[in-house]
């Protein structure tokens, strides 16, 4: 056994469980883990099986175009990409953005991260807890009673109505294209619903899907276009014009007014659905509080949706910045992305080299030379690897370092954080979910608590919506109009020589673009992105990251079917397509759980 | 009344082949014209989000570089019942997933459009970050357009030699000739790759 230096004891010397590739998140990721002969789990490794390299792409390209090939990346934090990077240009060159630029990405940022959580819980999360295929025994009648005993306030709870559902549902399933739901482990004991919550659940899924659909609209509205809506160095290219009638892209009333119900629709929805399905799903696990991982040891923000333009001092921001470590609660430090000492990316357990070994690099200085190369321990070939060696390099993804250590970031570790500064909003939250269901603080840390921790998120950041909706309404009917500062479009006006760094919060945690830019021209892209932090292998000290950290000491029912395992990594919500290299050829279809 | 039709390009064009969709879409865009019951979208990286896009039509045309293990740049072009099925049967690309399920959902919640055609294009190179459309795939977007228009006529959709105005197609800076002239020289920038992905020895 191993005691690592952020205080977890690991041990691999029990069954290793390999499942590759880990199922419902975006891009590849393979997870190996051993158990004890109680079918504990004593040591977790998390590897991100491909390669990245967006400076790849961007090195010599015009900065006014990098959001859009961010945006490509992958398919999830499009926006946020986006919204990163033309941030990092208006720090490098000092652009400052209008008041009304601010409400109008706060807003499709809000969107953005509104729909993932929901998207993320109802589509990708929830069946690591709810069972559709049981869904299929419950008593409608039953079902509606439970409905209106959870949420009161949800109007569609009629026993028909559910009775509907499930005959569709039936339907669905019989037919044989059981696409959405394959994969499950549905007779696995580790799920503890009655069928009536299953039934409800499933039926939130169906609603949620229908309500994605206008979320996203918010999108269209704004960015002109969805998929892949449109950005601008300076602003958001998109004109008001309130007393328009029908002219292409520009902001009129009529526009205004689908986005203010849309809002509307998006906050009933948190408060009469998300919210009390986590606490009525978190009810029947209440004994689950497995996963916490680093959550009550260390935590990140850069922090995001700032009140006013260009101003991003930490009292500004509604979702907080600071840093948490050694799981002192009492101290929240601030982050600062530029300075050399506090953000350092890590190579020594991954498959890229700097020349020197236990090197941190700032993400200015960074560098991506790939140097793939398995461990002596390693079972099996260079293109079919059996069994990684943890002690050597291991992953795709770089060890990104706050000061030396390993954090955590996501919804989770932003709640924490604001729980932590007494963020008015967030504590409320916080305390509030934590007298419903009875629970003391601790409970917090896990991934239950994660799980929640987004749900909440997602009705805090609805009601941020409306702010910024009639802060951007107060703003036109007093007369200005303005969306965009042009000012220095022109390259000719930048300086020869200039760096910057943008950071927001996407939906699974801190985002930083750090770009150099050279005679108008990129020189140098790095983005750390929120899974390298959480999916991060270990570093030189040999501490260990938060994927790793939150499956220790978990037990698993049956270790050939690792539920436990998916619970715990979904409830980060994972992408790893812009945090490692994308695609496997021949892409296995389905998981294989091999136990050695 | 015609039927209202989406044509659609899958892909990420990132990923040299794996643009072949989104690139089919552009070049339409750039040489039919089409009325107003017919949108032509770029679906780029993206699932979910493509959902109310499939509501609201009768017919879908999808272009897409697919992987059957044919030689490079062969077209195959599949139907209805055969587009999921097919998708679910072998795995085509790292976001077809994605629309394999954009499909079953839109079943599930009973708007599917009725009529379903996929385009597909074999790729010859898919691990070249940052690349553009191979030679043998690129000469297959004349004729994945005529077959796509013929497909259409057939349906009794109106199709005209023009140009279509789309606001949803790639911004600018990444249509195709913008994104492969200004991309880094290989000095410049690492391309190498892991070789569990590459084919050839490293």
């Amino acid at each position: 056994m191993v005691s690592t230096p952020n205080g977890f004891n690991i041990d691999n010397s029990g069954k290793r469980i390999v499942v590759d590739p880990v199922t419902r998140i975006e891009g590849h990721m393979r997870c190996e883990v051993n158990v004890d002969e109680n079918g504990v789990i004593r040591n977790a490794v998390s590897t991100g099986t491909m390669w990245r390299g967006l400076e790849v792409i961007l090195k010599g390209r015009d900065p006014r175009d990098a959001w859009a090939f961010t945006e490509r990346i992958c398919g999830v934090c499009t926006g946020t990409h986006a919204l990163t990077s033309v941030r990092s240009v208006e720090d490098a060159l000092g652009i400052m953005i209008p008041d009304n630029a601010n409400s109008i990405r706060n807003l499709m940022q809000l969107a953005l991260q509104i729909h993932d959580h929901i998207v993320h819980f109802y589509h990708l999360h929830a069946l690591d807890w709810v069972n559709p295929v049981n869904a299929l025994k419950a008593d409608p009648k039953a079902t509606s009673e439970l409905q209106q005993a959870v949420s009161p306030s949800h109007p569609m709870s009629s026993p028909g109505y559910f009775r509907d559902v499930q005959n569709r549902l039936k339907k669905f399933i019989e037919s044989g294209q059981l696409g959405l739901f394959k994969n499950g482990y549905w007779d696995n004991p580790a799920y503890k619903l009655p069928p009536e919550a299953d039934l409800m659940a499933t039926t939130h899924y169906l609603e949620a899907l229908d309500l994605q659909k206008e979320i996203v609209k918010i999108h269209t509205i704004f960015g002109g276009k969805n998929p892949h809506p449109n950005w601008l160095v300076g602003g958001v290219p998109c004109p008001i014009n309130i007393d328009g009638v029908g002219g292409v892209g520009a902001i009129n009333m009529e526009r205004l007014n689908m986005v203010q119900s849309i809002i509307q629709q998006t906050l009933e929805f948190n408060r009469n659905v998300y919210i009390p399905d986590v606490i009525a799903i978190g009810g029947f696990y209440k004994n689950w509080l497995y996963g916490g991982g680093l959550s009550s040891k260390a935590c990140l923000a850069y922090g995001d949706i700032p009140e006013n333009p260009n101003d991003f001092s930490p009292e500004q921001l509604h979702m907080p910045r600071g840093a948490i470590i050694n799981g002192d609660l009492s101290t929240v430090y601030d982050v600062d992305p530029r300075d050399p000492e506090q953000v350092q990316e890590f190579v020594d357990h991954s498959w890229y080299t700097y020349g020197e070994a236990g090197k941190g690099l700032h993400p200015w200085d960074g560098i991506t030379e790939p140097n793939y190369e398995l461990g002596p321990n390693a079972k099996g070939t260079r293109t079919n690897i059996e069994e990684l060696d943890e002690a050597a390099k291991y992953s795709w993804i770089k060890a990104p370092r706050w000061k030396g250590h390993a954090m955590e970031v996501g919804p989770l570790a932003r709640y924490i954080i604001g729980y932590a500064k007494g963020h008015e909003d967030i504590s409320d939250q916080v305390t509030g979910l934590l007298k419903t269901m009875d629970l003391p603080l601790d409970a917090l840390f896990s991934t239950l608590g994660r799980t929640a921790a987004r749900a909440l998120e997602s009705e805090y950041c609805s009601r941020l919506q409306q702010h910024f909706f009639d802060k951007l309404i107060t703003s036109i009917k007093n007369g200005d109009s303005s969306t965009a500062n042009v000012e220095k479009w022109d390259p000719s006006t930048w300086p020869s020589e200039a760096k910057g760094v943008g950071m927001t919060e996407a939906p699974r945690g801190a985002l930083g673009h750090w770009i150099k830019i050279k005679d108008g021209r990129i020189e140098n892209y790095q983005c750390v992105v929120p899974t390298t932090w959480n999916g991060s292998p270990r570093d030189t000290e040999g501490n260990i990251g938060a994927f790793e950290a939150s499956l220790l000491d978990t037990p698993m029912e049956r270790p050939e079917e690792p539920v436990e395992i998916l619970r715990t990594l979904h409830s980060f919500d994972p992408c790893l397509a812009c945090s490692t290299h994308v695609m496997s050829p021949d892409g296995a279809e389905l998981t294989t759980v091999k136990v050695r | 009344m015609t039927a209202r039709v989406l044509v659609l390009g899958i892909g990420n064009v990132l990923w040299a082949d794996e643009g072949f969709g989104v690139r089919c879409v552009e070049r339409l865009a750039q040489t039919y014209a089409f009325g107003p019951d017919v949108r032509l979208l770029d679906g780029g990286t993206q699932g979910l989000y493509l959902l109310p896009f499939l509501e609201e039509v009768d017919t879908l045309l999808v272009f897409d570089a697919v992987d059957y293990g044919l030689a490079p740049g062969t077209l195959k072009i599949v139907e209805d019942d055969e587009v999921p099925a097919y998708m679910g049967a072998k795995k085509m690309s790292l976001h077809q997933t994605g629309f394999q399920d954009v499909i079953a959902t839109a079943q599930l919640m009973g708007y599917c459009p009725e009529k379903l055609i996929l385009i597909g294009c074999q790729p010859e190179e898919l691990e070249d970050y940052g690349g553009g459309l191979r030679e043998v795939v690129s000469a297959q977007i004349t004729p994945a357009i005529e077959i796509a228009v013929e497909k259409l006529r057939g349906l009794g959709v109106d199709v005209q030699k023009g140009q279509t105005r789309s606001p949803d197609l790639a911004d600018p800076s990444i249509q195709r000739s913008a994104y492969e002239m200004g991309r880094p020289s290989e000095e410049e920038a690492c391309r190498v790759g892991d070789d569990r992905f590459l084919p050839q020895d490293v």
